[in-house]
């Protein structure tokens, strides 16, 4: 495996019966990148970063993630990665410093470093006054903001975020993107799901599923030369119109 | 190890915030201890008696009012035809009809020997058995003690063997040693059964097992950080029941402490792995808490907890013993009421530890943090 190669992808399929929710799909995704993995709802998008993220068997194909094998190494996969699920998943009734400190622990970073980079953390975030509060009392876009600096605190290689932005007003879209740029420039490899074009446009390379399969993978700048189109949005429903599967 | 820390740290402080699930933990011993062993007693003492009297003679007079002063019975009206008395027993007015034929006191005197028609009210059955019972000893009493000469010859020569009881362990025989001790062992398997499940359950509705699962948590690590606040806060409650049964009804383990302690704490992490068992089954809390139902009542109906296993049939003695309630309630009671000591009760140690092994071992295989 080549070193400057986080995640790899060969023929990944998982089926549910007859039904192939993820069907052959390859691909690769460089360190440092930002990687968008985009679909319709029910394209099989969050099944595939499932099993990327070691919490779903594949049925067949090959993967590595951060150079750990998608069967055998799932524990090892979790240690070097960050996780932000659709659902948010800090614990409400726990203080703001009580969650990072329970992931902080959770991945084992340090009392000590717990302490002195959440202080960081807190501030960064603007969230001072709100550190003792109830998390289940914050706005949702404080939420997600916290939920992202949660995935990323233990300094994961790699950090997959599941549809961060649902149901986040534009402004603080814009906010998270910026800290998602921040995090890759620290040498944090970006998979991110969305179903926001605009947000695409961020990414330096995206892949399109459809049904299972990846139908298109490139850079916004390539994909929209490639389908003679003016945004990604219309890249996008060029290829999405013909999809059966649709709904979650 | 450090991460058992952090996750026990979480589990604490979570527990602490639900102030609802844990005034109910703490109100459950109270409540449990102080209203049940006095709403649930067995002993029948008012019985409503209704006496068709149609002798009306010296004989059937006495016998009444032995029957009123007993203390058992409540004389309820005084008909004179069965009919109209069976009516009562119809309306649920009465328990009993004592009917006293015409001819009563002449046969007695005079062959010795008259029948007294007793018809009693079965729907509930136990109430029925102890006051026909009653009625029957003081009947029996009564006979005894009639004067000497309206007893024929054959009666007075005939040996009458008689029988006292001794009570042990229990010498009044008072319902309260019988229930406090189960109460006892229903606490532990309350919050063992319900609590641990519901809360894991509820981390899958939610969401953040699937954050937890994601993260490189060893799975032991996860199921102690559940199993062990459970266990303690259980233990908390075990030693406030056992301190309400001593001040409210005077009940002091006759035997030792640490064998006590040691069942309660074997017993309790073979119930929190059931209620794990229940919740690795279980995708919402209405599911774990109908499974954790189901199982609980034919743990309480089948162990001993209200009636004895011993008069049980042959299979559903083996179920009985299946179920792990069935012999902590059964050694719990004997190491308070008789004392029983580490060996007497060995086996059944024995078992609850092969229960926790089993039941934690089938919930940890069942756990996947992939799947």
């Amino acid at each position: 495996m080549e070193d400057n190669k986080a995640i790899v992808c060969k023929d990944l399929t998982k089926q549910f019966g007859d039904f192939y929710a993820v069907n052959k799909i390859s691909f690769e995704v460089l360190k440092g990148e930002i990687f968008g993995f985009l679909g319709a709802n029910g394209a099989g998008k969050t099944t595939a970063m499932r099993i990327l993220c070691g919490l779903s068997f594949p049925s067949s194909g090959t993967a590595t993630v951060a150079g750990f094998d998608v069967y055998k190494q799932q524990e090892k996969i979790k240690k070097s990665i960050g996780y932000m699920s659709q659902k948010f998943s800090l614990y409400e009734n726990l203080t703001v410093l009580e969650n990072i400190e329970f992931y902080g622990g959770v991945y084992g970073v340090s009392r000590k470093e717990i302490k002195t980079r959440s202080e960081e953390l807190v501030q960064t975030l603007g969230l001072e006054s709100e550190a003792k509060k109830l998390v289940g009392a914050l706005p949702l876009g404080w939420k997600q903001k916290l939920a992202f600096s949660v995935a990323i605190f233990h300094k994961p290689q790699i950090v997959f975020l599941d549809e961060p932005t649902g149901g986040v007003d534009p402004v603080t879209r814009r906010q998270f993107w910026d800290m998602i740029y921040e995090a890759a420039a620290t040498g944090i490899t970006i998979f991110v799901t969305t179903h926001y074009m605009d947000e695409a446009e961020y990414c330096n390379r995206i892949s399109v599923m459809v049904d299972g399969k990846v139908e298109a993978l490139d850079s916004p700048a390539n994909l929209k030369k490639e389908f003679n189109a003016d945004s990604m949005d219309e890249v996008f429903y060029q290829l999405a119109r013909g999809a059966k599967r649709s709904g979650d | 190890m450090t991460v058992l820390g952090f996750l026990l740290q979480k589990e604490f402080r979570q527990i602490r915030r639900d102030t609802t699930i844990l005034r109910i933990m703490f109100a459950l011993p109270v409540i449990q201890l102080i209203v049940f062993p006095l709403a649930m007693d067995f002993d029948v003492k008012s019985v409503n008696i209704s006496i068709v009297d149609q002798d009306h003679s010296t004989y059937s007079q006495k016998l009444i009012s032995k029957i009123a002063s007993s203390g058992y019975f409540k004389i309820v009206g005084a008909e004179t035809s069965f009919k109209k008395s069976l009516t009562y027993i119809e309306n649920g007015e009465v328990d009993l009809v004592m009917e006293i034929p015409a001819g009563f006191e002449r046969n007695l005197v005079r062959e010795g020997v008259q029948k007294i028609g007793i018809s009693v009210d079965a729907i509930n059955g136990t109430k029925a058995g102890i006051s026909g019972q009653y009625l029957n000893s003081i009947i029996a009493d009564f006979n005894a003690n009639m004067d000497v000469n309206v007893k024929t010859s054959a009666m007075s020569q005939q040996g009458i063997i008689n029988i006292t009881f001794t009570n042990w362990f229990n010498p009044r025989a008072e319902y309260k040693y019988n229930i406090v001790p189960a109460i006892l062992v229903l606490l532990l398997t309350m919050i063992g059964g319900f609590v641990t499940a519901l809360n894991i359950v509820r981390e899958k509705e939610v969401g953040t097992i699937e954050q937890i699962n994601v993260t490189p948590i060893k799975k032991w690590e996860f199921i102690l950080g559940k199993l062990i606040p459970f266990w303690i806060i259980g233990m908390i409650v075990f030693t406030l029941g056992l301190t309400i049964s001593w001040l409210v009804y005077g009940i002091v383990p006759v035997g030792s402490f640490l064998t006590l302690y040691a069942f309660a704490a074997v017993y309790l992490v073979a119930l929190l792995g059931f209620g794990l068992l229940i919740s690795t089954y279980s995708d919402n809390q209405v599911q774990a808490m109908f499974v954790a139902f189901f199982f609980i009542m034919i743990f309480i109906l089948m162990s001993g907890f209200f009636t004895s296993t011993d008069g049980m049939p042959g299979w559903a003695k083996v179920i009985s013993n299946m179920t792990p309630v069935a012999h902590f309630v059964k050694t719990d009671r004997m190491i308070i009421l008789k004392g029983s000591s580490f060996n007497d009760v060995k086996q059944e140690f024995l078992y609850l530890v092969a229960f926790a092994g089993v039941l934690n071992g089938w919930a940890i295989w069942n756990y996947r943090k992939t799947n």
